[in-house]
């Protein structure tokens, strides 16, 4: 099976944005090798703009290049984007409504080895929280890509969550995905389990296990977190009666919460959410990060056979 | 470099009191807003809208336009003040400041009026917007200037000093700030409140061109921005020193009035002394 860290993706995807529109404009903040920003830059120098360690101006910047009609894609690690520069994402990029896409790589705990202070456990939560502002956490590298292109095209301020870890491709290159619709990858009667990121794989894993104990489960890729695609979400409720969601996440403000937000307004049926708890992460391996918090295969499945029993 | 003349600088100080009878009479109006910091500013503004801008009120989307981000965005009457004399919208919707529905927000709001190019309030974002802008004027190779002003206050804010950092680091010479240096923020003198003092000298060492001037005598203001137009390779900084509530006698130099409108009485004070 192929595999790519959705950051390396978005790094080539840039790449053939810049070529095919000199509208572009790409920031990042001392951080171009790692965000994948670094080829643009080699290839664009006159188009990228290195703000240095100072994330709140990046974001200042980068909403007087969109002012001046740039399309401007801003990098910088999850926890410093939407953390560290979140009053200015707010008020100089959102509030003016400027189409700005604010890149943010080594999001969630697979950062792995650097520990808790660089793992964006609430950055979902965050950027969903300011109005107007799209949110999108790709699958795998080739959605990474189709993404990208569909939020160049779609003006207005944006979050796209990326990963530093290589991640299984759960799709071919002539995928075909729409910012605001989720996309149904498994149909089953049971449970439906919503996921999003690095989490969508793990969750087709554990719907071939259950699906060897006769337990039927559909599985939704939900990459768009905002806007949320609610029509999708109360016809999988109201067809398999419970959800199961799983994010590389806080269950508090992410994926969990949005899914939860809607089914109980419009459709009321159990659901559960996989994530990270109300803590901070750690240092570690990525796959021992990821089994310590348990973001695992196995943890999925079983937490479908506990929403079974449950109903 | 434009000619200065006696005509040139009278018509320029007529336009800074109407600016700042517009000020008063919103303000009062809108019962509460910022008057200390619009009046310390209304003759740099002024100089700026009815004398160096290259700007086009019937079309202020114009590409190769100059552009003007009040980063002290408290100080917003000065600029819808000037925008109205100026003619990009009527005057009389100056009198729907604050108030439910008009376009003139109690911070700039870029979305809402034509003709304020950056949304602003949150101090030190301001400058950020126009090193952007700057930026993107020399990606484009456009002649166009992008000017900025601070408050002295603001520039306790950390990101000003990142933006400045980045501002001569790409040699933005189109760029150029004035510092309102009125010397008041809410809480009382900015020396002691949070210094910081020297002003100048902090701007010289990040690499600025550093011009000190009366920010309430346009001829001065005229010629530093004649000479700013000579420096090459590095942005420029205008230290404007000011008086906060410049024009009304019983506001000038009051902490009290920063963020505080003249009631009916105060204000009917304030414009027979503006005349």
């Amino acid at each position: 099976m192929k595999k790519q860290a959705t950051r390396e993706a978005y790094g080539k995807a840039l790449v053939e944005l810049g070529q095919q529109h000199h509208d572009i404009v790409v920031l990042d903040a001392d951080l171009s090798k790692s965000t994948k920003t670094a080829e643009f830059a080699g290839l664009f120098p006159e188009r990228f703009i290195n703000a240095g360690i100072a994330e709140q101006n990046l974001m200042g910047m980068s909403a007087g290049l969109a002012a001046s009609g740039k399309v401007v894609f801003a990098s910088t690690f999850a926890v410093f984007a939407a953390g560290r520069a979140f009053e200015q994402i707010r008020n100089s990029i959102a509030y003016a409504e400027l189409n700005v896409k604010i890149c943010a790589t080594h999001a969630g705990i697979t950062v792995g080895e650097d520990g808790g202070s660089h793992q964006s456990v609430e950055d979902v939560a965050l950027m969903r929280s300011i109005p107007g502002m799209c949110v999108v956490v790709p699958a795998d590298g080739p959605s990474t890509r189709q993404l990208l292109l569909e939020l160049y095209e779609r003006s207005g301020p944006a979050y796209l969550r990326l990963g530093r870890l290589s991640v299984p491709h759960i799709y071919n290159d002539d995928l075909k995905l729409q910012i605001g619709r989720g996309m149904e990858l498994k149909d089953g009667k049971d449970v439906t389990i919503i996921a999003c990121g690095i989490m969508v794989e793990k969750s087709l894993q554990a719907s071939d296990i259950l699906a060897g104990e006769g337990i039927m489960v559909s599985v939704v890729d939900m990459h768009t977190i905002k806007p949320l695609d609610k029509e999708l979400v109360i016809r999988k409720a109201q067809e398999t009666g419970a959800i199961l969601t799983v994010e590389e996440h806080s269950i508090i403000g992410g994926l969990g919460s949005a899914v939860c937000e809607v089914t109980s307004e419009y459709c009321p049926v159990p659901v559960l959410r996989l994530g990270i708890e109300d803590q901070f992460g750690q240092s570690g391996s990525p796959d021992d990060l990821l089994q310590h918090y348990g973001l695992t295969v196995d943890k999925i499945a079983q937490k479908v056979r506990n929403l079974l029993k449950n109903i | 470099m434009k000619e200065i003349n006696d005509q040139a600088v009278q018509q320029v100080e007529e336009k800074a009191l109407a600016i700042r009878r517009h000020i008063v009479a919103m303000l009062c109006e809108a019962g509460s807003g910022h008057t200390g910091g619009s009046l310390s500013a209304s003759d740099i503004v002024a100089c700026l809208y009815f004398w160096e801008m290259k700007i086009d009120p019937a079309h202020p989307d114009w590409a190769d336009r100059d552009r003007f981000v009040l980063s002290k965005g408290h100080a917003a009457p000065v600029l819808y003040a000037a925008l109205a004399e100026r003619g990009y919208f009527s005057p009389e919707k100056l009198m729907t400041l604050r108030k439910l529905g008009s376009p003139l927000q109690g911070h700039p709001d870029k979305r809402k009026l034509p003709g304020v190019e950056a949304s602003t309030g949150s101090l030190g974002q301001g400058i950020s917007w126009a090193v952007g802008m700057a930026l993107a004027g020399k990606m484009d190779k456009k002649d166009s200037r992008i000017y900025a002003m601070v408050g002295d206050g603001e520039l306790e804010e950390g990101m000003v000093w990142e933006a400045s950092m980045a501002a001569a680091h790409y040699e933005l010479d189109n760029l150029l700030v004035f510092v309102d240096h009125n010397g008041l923020q809410i809480d009382g003198r900015i020396t002691d409140v949070m210094s910081p003092e020297p002003i100048s000298d902090k701007f010289r060492a990040f690499g600025w061109e550093v011009m000190s001037i009366d920010g309430h005598d346009i001829r001065a203001i005229m010629k530093a921005l004649n000479n700013a137009k000579n420096v090459k390779g590095k942005p420029v900084v205008i230290v404007a020193e000011t008086t906060k509530g410049k024009g009304c006698s019983f506001m000038e130099n009051k902490v009290e009035w920063h963020g505080t409108a003249p009631n009916k009485e105060e204000a009917g004070k304030a414009l027979a002394e503006l005349v």
